[in-house]
């Protein structure tokens, strides 16, 4: 059983992981907590079931159609919410209160557009392989998602260190303002690192509905209260941290779920997370006062 | 006479001129047409129009129409205690048809009960719901009644010895699902091997699932409704468990056929209602709800479709006097002599007592129909 749940864990705090990534991204450097991030998560899982049922695209072609509609909301996003409020300097509540709205209106027009009950992916477009090695199950879409999850973070990273884009946004993390004074062009790498971080939502959206089959409009709801918990986990804003805080959310809630009992499921896995932050409260990577990227 | 007192007169005559003249009898229905309880809100509807369809087309209650009017209580306790207001006070209904779920159905029919109007549950099968007070009724068939006739036939077919439990903890509905198993199983001395939980919204159950495997089951009792119970269902067969799974009335519904897709096969419910059944009224009602809404129907349809006949069937002894107070008690006192034979197969109330062992509310007296899952389409068990 142990091995199994391994694999539970491993497949579900991947999906964790990603989510938080855009999340923490955002927060990094945009400054803003963006509630709107599980809308962006139920979006994408809904354009790939969409692009499967009408256009009859392979998965594949699904997951990408819903990266191309996750990037289009990042950047409408940044351009009709953010930046206005940026411009204006806004107070901090302003864009954490507009992206609550945004959020409701995006769960009701879906709501509204494709009903409320729950959908699925059609059987003949999920691979049904499954591969039993010893007592351990594992299906091919689970090997998938543990891989696509996995290889956006590592890209992520690589992208943060080595590209001229990924240096520029460190800096904006660092500081906006001497990343100006640089000659960043500030305003546009915004605007990238929300679309980057809505597809990190997508993406998550899509792995989510693969994995559990199942699709509904308030769907990322649960998923942005986790995503909340894992950043703050993380140290606020921190990559790595919110990496390790999704992987370990998701070992928290499979293994109390396997060894205290499922009642204590969410209990069990918040109050890890509320005994890691009495113990360091910046978080596992976080810095006091000082944010990173 | 001031201008704001002669305006407040012409409304009330107004009023009063629209209730002599109105020739339909107001009814009201609170259901989850929006939010994750639309799925069984939105088929309810439909059943409630197929019937009041049928009935205004014969010539409506002693020449008069029925007029239903149907709010959306959004599958929430504060919304349904909302509606019932609006219904009740407001748009002044007859009687009430609703909540959808009986988490609603615990908060909200006090209110009718207070307000001295019928109010009829037609997917509530929680424990207590009726013990609420003399106004209440449901002709949905408790869990209390189904569970353990779903059990003894699923152990007398599959010869299970020991099985594994799985519910929803923290909805009226699925948790009252699973204290009727835990009593069924007593009785039948099964033993559990482990009772596992989830909670409405949850969609990964692998944890659980891997648990449960472990434990070495014959077959797994899940109390859930369709949202959770069909991904469970999946994510049971994607981990190699294909043990049979044996459900209450949440998992009665076509719908396990398009979200379990070829994992749906031996699933075993109980419920008055099944899509196979092949007695007269409830052919006529499946081809009547397949020709207005090109779907099978299900349990939540048939059921409120009935509902809809047997309110008729009462109002059809009533003599209505245009008071609303007396019209409302006239309606109370004649329903629970309804004897009625639907879709559902023959049904009768029976009353029951509050927690004082005082009379109360009316449930249902029905036979439950076992069915067992095969080929994405219920096979009825003798």
């Amino acid at each position: 059983m142990l091995a199994q749940q391994l694999v539970n864990a491993l497949s579900l705090g991947g999906v964790y992981a990603l989510f938080a990534l855009g999340f923490t991204l955002i927060f990094g450097v945009l400054d803003v907590i963006n509630l709107a991030h599980g809308a962006i998560f139920m979006l994408g899982a809904y354009a790939a079931l969409q692009a499967v049922l009408l256009l009859k695209l392979p998965l594949p072609a699904a997951i990408v159609v819903a990266i191309l509609v996750a990037a289009l909301a990042g950047l409408l996003l940044d351009r009709f919410i953010f930046a206005p409020l940026r411009a204006r300097n806004a107070p901090h509540l302003a864009p954490m209160i507009a992206t609550i709205g945004l959020a409701i209106s995006i769960n009701s027009a879906v709501q509204g557009i494709f009903g409320a009950e729950n959908l699925r992916f059609p059987v003949d477009a999920l691979p049904a392989e499954a591969f039993q090695m010893g007592t351990i199950r594992v299906t091919l879409i689970e090997l998938q998602i543990i891989f696509l999850s996995i290889l956006l973070m590592v890209a992520l990273l690589w992208g943060l260190k080595r590209t001229r884009v990924g240096v520029a946004l460190r800096a904006i993390a660092e500081s906006p303002k001497a990343a100006a004074l640089l000659g960043i062009d500030v305003e546009k790498l915004f605007g990238v690192t929300a679309v980057i971080a809505s597809i990190l939502g997508g993406v998550a959206g899509v792995l989510i509905a693969l994995y559990s089959n199942a699709l509904f409009p308030t769907m990322g709801q649960p998923m942005l209260h986790k995503g909340i918990a894992v950043v703050i986990l993380g140290g606020m804003g921190d990559i790595r941290g919110a990496m390790l805080g999704g992987l370990f959310l998701g070992f928290a809630e499979v293994f109390a779920v396997a060894y205290i009992g499922s009642t204590m499921r969410d209990a069990v896995a918040f109050g890890l997370l509320f005994a890691i932050l009495l113990l360091r409260p910046q978080g596992l990577f976080g810095q006091a006062a000082q944010r990173r990227a | 006479m001031s201008a704001r007192t002669f305006l407040a007169a012409v409304v009330l005559a107004w009023g009063a001129l629209g209730d002599v003249a109105s020739a339909q009898i107001k009814l009201g229905a609170a259901e989850a047409l929006t939010g994750n309880a639309a799925q069984y809100g939105l088929p309810i509807r439909k059943g409630f129009e197929l019937a009041m369809g049928e009935i205004n087309a014969a010539g409506g209650i002693n020449g008069r129409k029925l007029e239903l009017i149907i709010e959306d209580e959004q599958g929430k306790k504060e919304e349904a205690i909302n509606v019932f207001k609006k219904l009740i006070f407001q748009d002044k209904v007859l009687m009430l048809f609703g909540p959808t779920l009986s988490n609603s159905a615990q908060a909200s029919d006090p209110v009718a009960q207070g307000a001295k109007v019928v109010v009829f549950g037609t997917s509530n099968t929680a424990d207590g719901i009726t013990s609420i007070g003399n106004y209440v009724f449901r002709n949905s068939v408790t869990e209390a009644d189904i569970l353990p006739v779903t059990l003894k036939v699923a152990l007398q077919k599959t010869g299970l010895k020991k099985v594994a439990v799985l519910y929803g903890n923290d909805d009226a509905f699925t948790k009252s699902g699973y204290d009727n198993f835990k009593r069924a199983l007593e009785g039948l001395k099964i033993p559990v091997t482990t009772t596992e939980t989830f909670a409405k919204g949850d969609v990964d159950f692998k944890p659980q699932l891997t648990k449960i495997k472990a434990s070495n089951p014959d077959a797994i009792v899940l109390s859930a409704l369709v949202a959770e119970g069909a991904p469970v269902m999946v994510q049971a067969r994607q981990l190699g468990i294909h043990l049979p799974f044996i459900g209450g009335n949440g998992m009665n519904s076509p719908k396990i056929f398009e979200l379990a897709k070829d994992s749906s096969d031996n699933l075993w419910v109980g419920s008055p209602w099944s899509v196979e059944n092949p007695a007269p009224e409830n052919k006529k009602f499946i081809a009547a709800y397949q020709k207005a809404h090109n779907a099978l129907p299900d349990q939540f349809a048939a059921q409120a479709y009935d509902a809809m006949h047997i309110v008729a069937q009462a109002l059809k002894n009533v003599k209505l006097s245009g008071k609303l107070d007396g019209d409302r008690k006239a309606l109370r006192d004649a329903l629970p002599g309804v004897q009625f034979s639907g879709a559902t197969g023959p049904f009768k109330f029976r009353q029951v007592t509050d927690k004082a062992g005082k009379p109360a509310g009316y449930d249902a007296v029905q036979t439950a129909i076992v069915s067992v899952t095969k080929g994405n389409q219920y096979v009825i068990q003798k």
